[in-house]
């Protein structure tokens, strides 16, 4: 037991220690923020940048009224000479226009934007936009239709999720649950082959480098693939810890230097509001950036950051000791090929469905025996979970978990111990099963 | 030390090793030789316990091998590495620690050693950086660092520099003088056999003979002398019922002959009889050498089959 200890104290160390470990594991949640910082600058930028200023040829005369200014956007009205005013853009600075509205809009429909640079979608969109509501505007006039009692007769219907649990009601959130669930599987997935393969190739190279008959005449060689499996589980464990801590905390100054307090007051008492109120109002502006929140505060962020950790710690400790077994049969990576490939099917399996099948249905029968199978739990279990899953089918899944993985170490064990003292023999299926059969 | 008794060990498509047994005893340095693929490695792993036989047993000490013993054996195997990227101490420590020293014992020991070899600078350094002599010699260390009272070296000498294998080979011997047994494999028995006491000779998987080198040089004599005479003028021939030549040198006006004596007869009577006819100058038994005994009875094996 001591040595097994050893054993994963070096595997551990060894890689902890490594440069590329510590740059990974600080840089990753910075490349995240950074994104995400990113991303926000310039969608700011982009409408900060979008400062228009559009001159009007009204040929139709229905925009007596003029176009209404906006943030963006300035109209000014002109009259004279298409042609003339054409040549005027041509000497006015960027991000001016010319707006030709014909005499026939009301039939066309049809308005032409004139610049030195191709308008900008958001540009387009605006002048479209608001060129429509007069047109509307005077179509409902015609008719007889006044427009403050069309919008006042306007219906939004919104559907509040709520989930009945024995422990009383609470909100649910479909949408918020399903990004998660994605983000999860994705990560389980690539985790899983990524630490898998450190340890196919942390044995390829005791095997490459000979060192591997001078530890087995001191331990046992399954203590040896145990701790290594082991020690590369915790670098795992490790790192997604660290990472956790360090994009939350991230996260967190981020969000507090680009937010201005106010808006995080409000935000507060909105909420605060909204868990009080019976239905939650609203506002058609904000509303998209509020219900983002709101459904995000209705997901159990602990749960899941625990079974993650739980389940990635099973599904790798199954895995690897697949992949320790290809490791010790193999002499190089590249002969790896024919071995990992049954080992992807069920992951990738599970994988792909979990886009379609499990997300719609995280309650159904499939999702429910994927997420047993210990082949597949890792993945579509934490799939299920933002959606809610009962606690006795986590602890049977868990428990199916922990037996598969015991029997897969055994059985690589028994391959392994022969594996890794067998040079230059191509192994075949055969071959490791008649491994498998040896004594002692 | 060891008791090895009818060891066998079958793998799947061929027996490794058939019906083996021998006696290592204490103190001694033993050889265990054989050609390649003869089931050398197989019966050393069953020593060190990385996988067991068939059938047969062993005792360490009177006592039946078990994982106890682990600690008392110093194994160099012939396919032997170590960590490329890891440091050469730190390295140390980890495989001594693994053989059951703890941290500080084991930090002054390498440290010794270390001293003792010449190595003290190269704590830091990575293995890939240390040529291969280097590479062999921190393999020894890391091999009887834990002061094993069985060593078991497999090819001990391939890959090393006839400097480097003559200090490996003081080493043995100090270690030797200080109590601790050591066994040797290899196919090449020239170079074991002016340091082994006792030897066992495998061949494909069969024990082929065991004992002390002396006992089996002795008891494979062939009665061939070599003997050196000065010029004369006449030829020295075969005798009918005393000797045959087997192989005449002239060197220099002198002439070196091998000659086998006849069954009976002792090399007072051939001398009796050349004594009147030459003058004898130089004059030795020719004893085989340990492979000239192996290669007899492997062909000798060969052709019964």
């Amino acid at each position: 037991m001591n040595k097994i200890l050893l054993i994963i104290k070096r595997e551990y160390l060894s890689r902890v220690k490594k440069r590329s470990f510590l740059l990974v594991t600080f840089l990753v949640p910075l490349f995240i923020i950074g994104i995400y910082a990113l991303t926000i600058y310039l969608t700011a930028e982009s409408f900060r940048n979008s400062d228009a200023h559009v001159y009007v040829i009204d040929q139709s005369g229905l925009f007596k009224d003029g176009l209404a200014d906006s943030k963006s956007i300035r109209f000014t009205e002109v009259t004279g000479d298409v042609q003339e005013q054409k040549t005027r853009i041509l000497s006015e600075k960027e991000r001016t226009f010319l707006l030709i509205i014909p005499p026939d809009v009301e039939q066309t429909r049809a308005i032409e934007l004139y610049a030195k640079e191709t308008a900008s979608l958001n540009v387009q969109e605006a002048v479209s936009k608001k060129v429509e509501n007069v047109l509307r505007d005077s179509a409902y006039a015609r008719a007889g239709i006044d427009p403050v009692v069309l919008k006042s007769i306007n219906p939004q219907v919104k559907v509040i999720s709520r989930e009945i649990t024995e422990q009383g009601e609470k909100d649910s959130s479909a949408g918020a649950a399903m990004g998660i669930a994605m983000t999860l599987s994705i990560l389980v997935y690539i985790c899983l082959f990524l630490y898998g393969a450190q340890v196919m190739r942390g044995i390829i190279e005791e095997k490459n480098s000979r060192i591997v008959e001078v530890i087995i005449s001191s331990v046992k060689p399954f203590q040896l693939m145990m701790g290594k499996i082991i020690g590369i589980g915790l670098v795992g464990l490790t790192q997604f810890i660290l990472w956790i801590v360090l994009s939350s905390a991230l996260v967190a100054v981020a969000s507090v230097g680009m937010v201005n307090e106010e808006a995080v007051k409000a935000q507060l008492e909105y909420r605060q509001a909204d868990s009080t109120a019976a239905v939650p109002q609203s506002g058609a502006a904000d509303g998209m950036w509020n219900t983002a929140m709101e459904e995000l505060g209705k997901i159990d962020f602990q749960t899941i950051i625990i079974t993650f950790l739980v389940y990635f710690f099973g599904g790798y400790l199954l895995y690897s000791a697949l992949f320790a077994a290809v490791g010790s049969a193999v002499d190089s990576e590249t002969e790896t090929q024919q071995f990992m490939f049954p080992i992807t099917i069920p992951l990738l399996f599970t994988y792909i469905l979990s886009f379609g099948v499990l997300v719609n249905d995280p309650h159904g029968p499939l999702a429910f025996w994927l997420s047993m199978i210990p082949f597949t739990s890792p993945i579509a279990m934490l799939v299920r979970i933002p959606f809610g899953v009962p606690i006795w089918q986590i602890g049977l899944s868990l428990a199916l978990l922990i037996g598969g993985f015991i029997l897969t170490t055994w059985v690589a064990g028994r391959i392994y111990r022969v594996g890794i003292l067998m040079y230059g023999k191509k192994a075949s299926y055969k071959e490791l099963a008649k491994w498998f059969r040896y004594k002692g | 030390m060891l008791d090895i008794r009818n060891i066998v060990k079958q793998y799947a498509n061929h027996r490794a090793l058939d019906d083996v047994s021998t006696q290592v005893a204490k103190g001694s340095i033993f050889g265990l030789l054989g050609p390649n693929g003869a089931g050398k490695t197989s019966l050393i792993r069953i020593i060190n316990q990385i996988t067991a036989p068939d059938s047969g047993e062993i005792y360490f000490d009177g006592e039946r091998l078990n994982p106890g013993h682990i600690s008392r054996i110093g194994y160099l195997p012939e396919e032997r590495g170590l960590y490329k990227k890891m440091q050469i101490g730190e390295q140390m420590l980890y495989l001594a620690q693994l053989k059951g020293l703890s941290q500080q014992e084991a930090s002054v020991r390498i440290r010794h050693w270390f001293e003792k070899m010449e190595m003290q600078s190269w704590w830091n350094k990575k293995v890939e950086d240390l040529s291969k002599g280097m590479q062999q010699k921190v393999q020894f260390v890391a091999t009887v660092v834990h002061q094993p009272d069985l060593i078991i070296l497999d090819e001990p000498f391939s890959g090393f520099d006839p400097v480097n294998a003559n200090i490996i080979k003081e080493e043995i011997q100090a270690l030797n003088r200080n109590g601790a047994t050591i066994i040797f494999s290899t196919h090449r028995m020239e170079s074991v056999e002016e340091l082994c006491d006792s030897i066992i000779l495998i061949n494909k998987s069969k024990k082929v003979l065991d004992g002390k080198v002396k006992d089996i040089r002795t008891a494979y004599r062939t009665n061939t002398y070599r003997l050196e005479h000065l010029p004369y003028d006449g030829v020295v021939a075969d005798r009918e019922g005393l000797f045959t030549i087997t192989q005449r040198e002239d060197t220099g006006g002198n002439t070196t002959l091998t000659i086998r004596i006849a069954e009976g007869k002792t090399i007072n009577d051939v001398l009796a009889y050349l004594i009147p006819i030459v003058q004898i100058h130089e004059l030795a038994e020719v004893i085989p050498s340990i492979h000239d005994i192996f290669v007899q009875q492997v062909t000798a094996q060969a052709s019964t089959h």
